[in-house]
């Protein structure tokens, strides 16, 4: 396999959505608690997810206290945990992927166990490029509280990326959204994480109005769980998240057909994602 | 005293935690609480309701008999146990159910741990035509029937949590996916000086009331400040309500105590300034008990009120400032001081203030001559059930 040393993460983020915009395709994001549904079922998942069309990957990072989260990312996260996954572990596995299947791979957790990595934040962020992350997603840091996170990141290349949603104001938007690094990450609806049926009603007006503000490209994420979800933001996005839906499909499935479900799963997204 | 570097920051505590969804909603209800705060009305209706129906001020009562039999000259109580539902909770669920009101949202989310906060927000929902639904661990359901009931029959929905240890922490949690979900129509009346700002600060606003009287009543029955004054800290509101009066004196000793469980050396505790460390928990950067991870420990605590692993931005503050001295007293101590109180003054506390009704002979060895004013937050109906099962009459 190719690995590109020298790119950064905010390069590999640019490359990854640069070639879904080519493609003319919608980029597949997916999203993974690691150590879900056990520790040595991870790497598999993951490679199984990129198999299947993934153009980037979450790793999740467990946490005690997941208050973003609906009731498949709480039960993903305390199974995790029972077996003690910590965030060098998945900084482990995100290091594996990446250098076996040149990945683009954010880590996605709350921000306590950040915080408490041992070293503090400059540490993680060091350890974190080496893996060759590209970036991270913590839920419960808003722009107010991400300086010292920001600090750490920088200073290696990695991205930390904004989630907004729909009950932000234009104002806050404007002031905020210029300074994203990477992509922008637009929640979809007003709520946590979890499958939902439908889409919000607004996620195009939504899309629009933090589009107005920026040139990187828009993820959709929360609630997505069906081709028809996909299909529909065509057009409107650049990339769809999935996360909630692609636990599910792990674990609807039985334990020795998990990645091959999950395969399965992402790719008849990633169809709907195609023109 | 403490220097807040920006609005909700407590030096390098505090602060705002949250997903985006919630980021405008924090915002507007710093601007209507701040908006109400200098309304000469609505402060004329929170009063009025604080007095007729909450029933302020709430009497100072001398406990001689309990002050010799720990070996002080003097021990005062200020008797939130007294106030309408039995604990202070009342004076901040009341204040925010009418902030709710004034913001036009009219449904409630509260989370509870002992069921005080529950039946406090329950009750001043329905004084005031409010919908109102509380999360409450499973745990402590169990350990909290009398209020469960109370909550219902106040006309609240009471909606069980499962996850995690099942206690207020994860109630906590489970209110504030409510409110994410919600948030349009929703107020969170979150019962603690904890959580993301503006919360601690208007907990802590809405509290005052209880340092405000005492500190008048002691200067009527004493003609001066106390030389000490107590309180249990779980969360925090009822110490930081009583403190607040005092923080200016330098000479007035402030004490809050924290619940011990088995024992600090056990690990089972809930004793987050004592035995905890520097993260992140439920929107505010503040002391919690974790493992090295960054994970956030089960807690345990014979009184549900104080088994929370976190504790309000602002004691973390005076905690590193010195100003206040933290202790912890276990949950057998507690228990001592439950049954002392209510032999020697026919006065039976909840178990959370019971903490601080333990910490007594300790102050006592500084000096016997101290005038010592005692938090009394609530009173221990709620706890009769565990009280016998811990065999405490023998
Ligand atoms: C009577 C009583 N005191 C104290 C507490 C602890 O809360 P806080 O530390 O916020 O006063 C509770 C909480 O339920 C309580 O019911």
């Amino acid at each position: 396999m190719t690995v590109s040393t020298a790119a950064t993460g905010t390069a590999r983020i640019a490359r990854a959505f640069a070639r879904a915009r080519d493609e003319k395709r919608l980029a597949m994001v997916v999203y993974l608690t690691v150590g879900y549904p056990d520790r040595a079922a991870t790497s598999g998942l993951l490679r199984a997810a990129l198999d299947g069309g993934a153009d980037v990957l979450e790793l999740g990072v467990p946490f005690s206290d997941p208050l973003a989260d609906g009731a498949t990312v709480q039960r993903a996260s305390e199974i995790a945990l029972r077996q003690g996954i910590s965030l060098a572990e998945c900084l482990a596995e995100a290091a594996t992927i990446v250098r076996d299947r040149d990945a683009t791979v954010l880590l996605m957790g709350y921000a306590n166990p950040f915080l408490q990595y041992r070293g503090g934040l400059n540490r993680f962020a060091s350890d974190a490029a080496h893996a060759g992350a590209a970036g991270i997603i913590v839920p419960d840091l808003p722009s107010e509280e991400s300086a010292e996170f920001d600090a750490a990141l920088d200073s290696q290349g990695l991205a930390r990326i904004d989630l907004y949603a729909p009950t932000t104001p234009d104002e806050r938007l404007a002031r905020l959204v210029p300074h994203a690094r990477g992509f922008v990450y637009c929640v979809s609806l007003t709520g946590v994480t979890g499958a939902r049926r439908a889409l919000g009603a607004d996620v195009a007006e939504f899309v629009g109005r933090v589009r107005r503000h920026t040139s990187l490209p828009i993820a959709v994420g929360f609630g997505i769980s069906a081709p028809e979800h996909v299909a529909s933001l065509r057009g409107v996005a650049d990339a769809v998240v999935v996360g909630s839906a692609a636990l599910d499909a792990v674990s609807a499935a039985p334990a020795d057909r998990r990645a091959d479900a999950l395969r399965a799963f992402v790719s008849s997204l990633a169809a709907a994602g195609r023109a | 005293m403490i220097t807040k570097t920006r609005p909700g920051r407590y030096g390098e505590f505090g602060g705002q935690y949250l997903p985006e969804t919630l980021m405008p909603a924090v915002a507007e209800l710093e601007a209507a609480w701040l908006d109400a705060r200098a309304d000469a009305e609505f402060q004329r209706e929170l009063a009025r309701v604080l007095r007729d129906w909450v029933g302020r001020p709430t009497p100072l009562t001398d406990a001689p008999r309990l002050a010799s039999a720990v070996g002080l000259s003097r021990v005062l109580l200020k008797r939130e146990d007294l106030a309408h539902t039995g604990a202070h909770k009342i004076n901040s669920a009341v204040g925010q159910a009418l902030l709710a009101k004034r913001m036009g949202k009219r449904r409630i989310v509260a989370e509870t741990g002992a069921g005080q906060h529950g039946v406090a927000s329950a009750a001043a929902c329905a004084l005031l035509g409010l919908d109102c639904v509380v999360y409450m661990g499973s745990v402590d359901v169990r350990r909290q029937q009398a209020n469960v009931f109370r909550m219902k029959l106040l006309g609240a929905e009471v909606r069980e949590v499962d996850a995690g240890s099942k206690t207020l922490k994860d109630a906590v949690n489970e209110a504030i996916r409510d409110w994410v979900t919600n948030v349009r129509t929703t107020y969170y009346l979150l019962g603690s000086a904890i959580g993301p700002h503006p919360y601690p600060a208007m907990v802590r606003d809405f509290q005052t009331v209880i340092g405000r009287e005492a500190r008048e009543q002691c200067l009527a029955r004493l003609g001066d400040l106390p030389d000490v004054v107590v309180a249990c800290v779980g969360g925090g509101s009822n110490a930081i309500g009583i403190f607040s009066a005092f923080i200016d004196d330098a000479n007035v000793k402030l004490v809050g105590v924290e619940a011990g469980g088995e024992g600090i050396a056990s690990g089972k505790h809930a004793a987050s300034i004592v035995g905890g460390s520097v993260g992140v928990l439920h929107g505010s950067r503040t002391l919690v008990l974790q493992d090295e991870q960054g994970q956030i420990r089960e807690t345990h605590s014979v009184s549900a009120g104080l088994d929370y692993p976190g504790v309000g931005p602002e004691h973390a503050a005076l905690g590193q400032s010195g100003r206040v001295r933290y202790v912890a007293r276990t949950d057998r101590e507690a228990l001592d001081a439950f049954a002392l109180l209510s032999r020697t003054e026919g006065i039976i506390p909840a178990l959370e203030p019971a903490h601080a009704i333990a910490e007594l002979s300790a102050i006592a060895k500084d000096g016997a001559a101290q005038n010592v004013l005692v938090c009394l937050s609530g009173r221990g109906d709620k706890d009769l059930e565990i009280v016998m099962r811990e065999g405490v009459i023998r």
